[in-house]
């Protein structure tokens, strides 16, 4: 972190947090009454996906988030987008909010491509005036073309998958979280996406990145937290993190 | 860290609740339209079925309660009184179901992208709405060919029928809607509700006939019912100004019956809210 970073203000805060799942063992009403007569467990077994996990980002900085499959990285950021509450700490954001995560979650197949622009750029809180304003770029970004008026089930995955990823990379933000999801559509797109986060982290938006990518996450973010086992097991230069991830 | 200053900050993940819906008036909009143009897409009728199912429904109990069981001799223009007392239960059946199952529904959305959910169970209410607008037109049409004019206090009457009817959607289906999140019972049990709610309220008979048959305090219970009101006041609104002695068939105290459906509603929506927000904190876990 050099100097500069510190003094902004943070725009995520992330303090004490513990996020618990509970594995569960009764599914209805009916299971849950008989197991509290016959004294068995009800909720129980509670499992702790993040555990006493405290780090901030100021504004304007971009951190990945390290860590081998299952050690917690989407919970957090899923914890940050608000999908999900922790049952310890808190996390606290600055500023506009928004993810790429799961892109296409919204979207309706029985809907033309138009429809949908509209419809999930509003979901990811936009207006309609900022969305007329985007429209034109976004569907030049998909590269859709034509096929903008298709009801979306006829898209191939692919074009499907460019379309969603294009509205979500046109929302309004000043934070983006974003989720191991350069892996879509073919590599000049991919290409194109990373040059657009590239190109937001330039004008000076935050960023949270989830990826096993490391080559990419070395070239986007200064900084890494390294995450495992639910537990932040290293904070510090992008560089040093890869490493001390790699390290067992 | 604690020193940091901490204006500006927000908690991710935390509405204004039910409030919400009116700073995000475009998108309920949009999920309104989507709701309404995806419903009968691929079927050849299309909107007709929301004529050819109430009518369907109308005739039979029509068939049954008025030429079978004679009602249509006791009860003056017996069709309309059915047919409002029939519109009011199914917009209340549709809202209320549609609203319990939103959540789940929408399991896609609420597992991974943060939106105030509680625009889930309004926006499917405001469908059923929609739907119910055709009833209502059809409705009209028959009164009017009966010789029916809009009062004033028919019309208020037939909005404060709406509201409550709404109001008890929207509390039962925010409370059903969350339960059914984490216990799929829910759903069941709301079916329950659905089947007994044209029973339990005088769409197939009069409220004097209860009254007659009821003792006193189960009278007094059976009047809770929000809807028992709402029916009423369609009745009083389409029905009692084409007859020339409606006093006999409506409730005795609409009046107070009013305000007490429309207390009752509006703790039903309090609940409805709390065990909500309560349940919302682990809809994205629990789907």
């Amino acid at each position: 972190m050099s100097d500069t970073l510190t003094q902004k203000r943070p725009s995520i805060i992330v303090e004490g947090v513990r996020k618990t799942f509970q594995i569960r063992h009764t599914h209805s009403m009916k299971e849950a009454f008989i197991s509290r007569i016959k004294r068995k467990q009800v909720g129980s077994t509670p499992y702790n996906a993040l555990d006493d996990v405290t780090f901030s980002v100021a504004e304007g900085e971009s951190v990945a988030v390290l860590g081998f499959n299952g050690s917690g990285k989407s919970t957090l950021l899923k914890l940050v987008s608000g999908v999900l509450e922790p049952d310890a700490g808190r996390v606290l954001t600055r500023g506009r909010v928004a993810g790429l995560i799961e892109v296409g979650a919204g979207f309706h197949p029985e809907l033309s491509g138009r429809e949908n622009v509209y419809l999930n750029a509003a979901i990811l809180g936009m207006n309609k005036a900022e969305i007329d304003e985007r429209f034109d770029r976004i569907v030049e970004f998909s590269e859709i073309g034509e096929f903008i008026d298709q009801e979306v089930k006829h898209y191939s995955s692919g074009m499907f998958l460019r379309l969603a990823f294009s509205v979500a990379i046109h929302v309004e933000l000043d934070v983006l979280l974003v989720d191991e999801i350069l892996s879509v559509g073919d590599a000049p797109f991919r290409k194109k996406c990373t040059e657009k986060i590239h190109e937001l982290a330039q004008a000076g938006k935050t960023m949270l990145i989830v990826s096993h990518n490391m080559a990419m996450v070395q070239e986007l973010c200064e900084r890494g937290v390294v995450i495992r086992k639910g537990k932040k097991v290293f904070d510090g230069p992008i560089a040093e993190a890869v490493e001390a991830m790699n390290a067992k | 860290m604690t020193s940091v200053d901490l204006t500006g900050f927000q908690t991710p993940g935390r509405g204004r609740g039910v409030l919400d819906v009116f700073n995000h008036g475009y998108l309920l909009r949009l999920l309104i339209r989507k709701g309404t143009a995806t419903r009968y897409r691929n079927s050849v009728l299309g909107w007709t079925w929301s004529y050819v199912k109430p009518a369907a429904q109308f005739f039979i109990y029509y068939f049954v309660m008025g030429v079978v069981l004679q009602f249509h001799r006791d009860v003056e223009n017996f069709a309309i009184y059915l047919f409002a007392g029939v519109v009011a239960i199914n917009l209340f059946n549709e809202a209320f179901g549609n609203a319990t199952h939103s959540i789940v529904d929408n399991r896609a959305l609420v597992r991974k992208i943060y939106l105030p959910r509680e625009l889930f169970p309004i926006s499917t209410i405001i469908i059923a709405l929609i739907h119910f607008l055709p009833q209502v037109a059809i409705l009209l049409l028959a009164c009017i060919l009966v010789g029916w004019t809009p009062t004033f206090l028919s019309l208020g009457a037939f909005v404060i029928g709406l509201v409550i009817v709404l109001m008890m959607s929207l509390g039962l289906g925010l409370l059903f809607g969350a339960l059914n999140v984490r216990y799929r019972d829910a759903q069941n049990f709301v079916e329950i509700i659905r089947m007994l709610s044209t029973w339990a309220s005088p769409v197939l008979y009069t409220i004097a006939m209860v009254q007659a048959t009821l003792p006193e305090w189960a009278f007094r219970i059976y009047m809770l019912n929000p809807l028992t009101t709402a029916v009423e006041l369609f009745h009083y609104a389409f029905w009692a100004p084409t007859t020339t002695t409606p006093t006999d068939t409506l409730a005795p105290s609409i009046v107070g019956d009013v305000f007490l459906s429309l207390g009752i509603c509006a703790v039903l929506i309090v609940i409805g809210q709390i065990v909500f927000r309560r349940f919302e904190r682990s809809f994205a876990q629990d789907l």
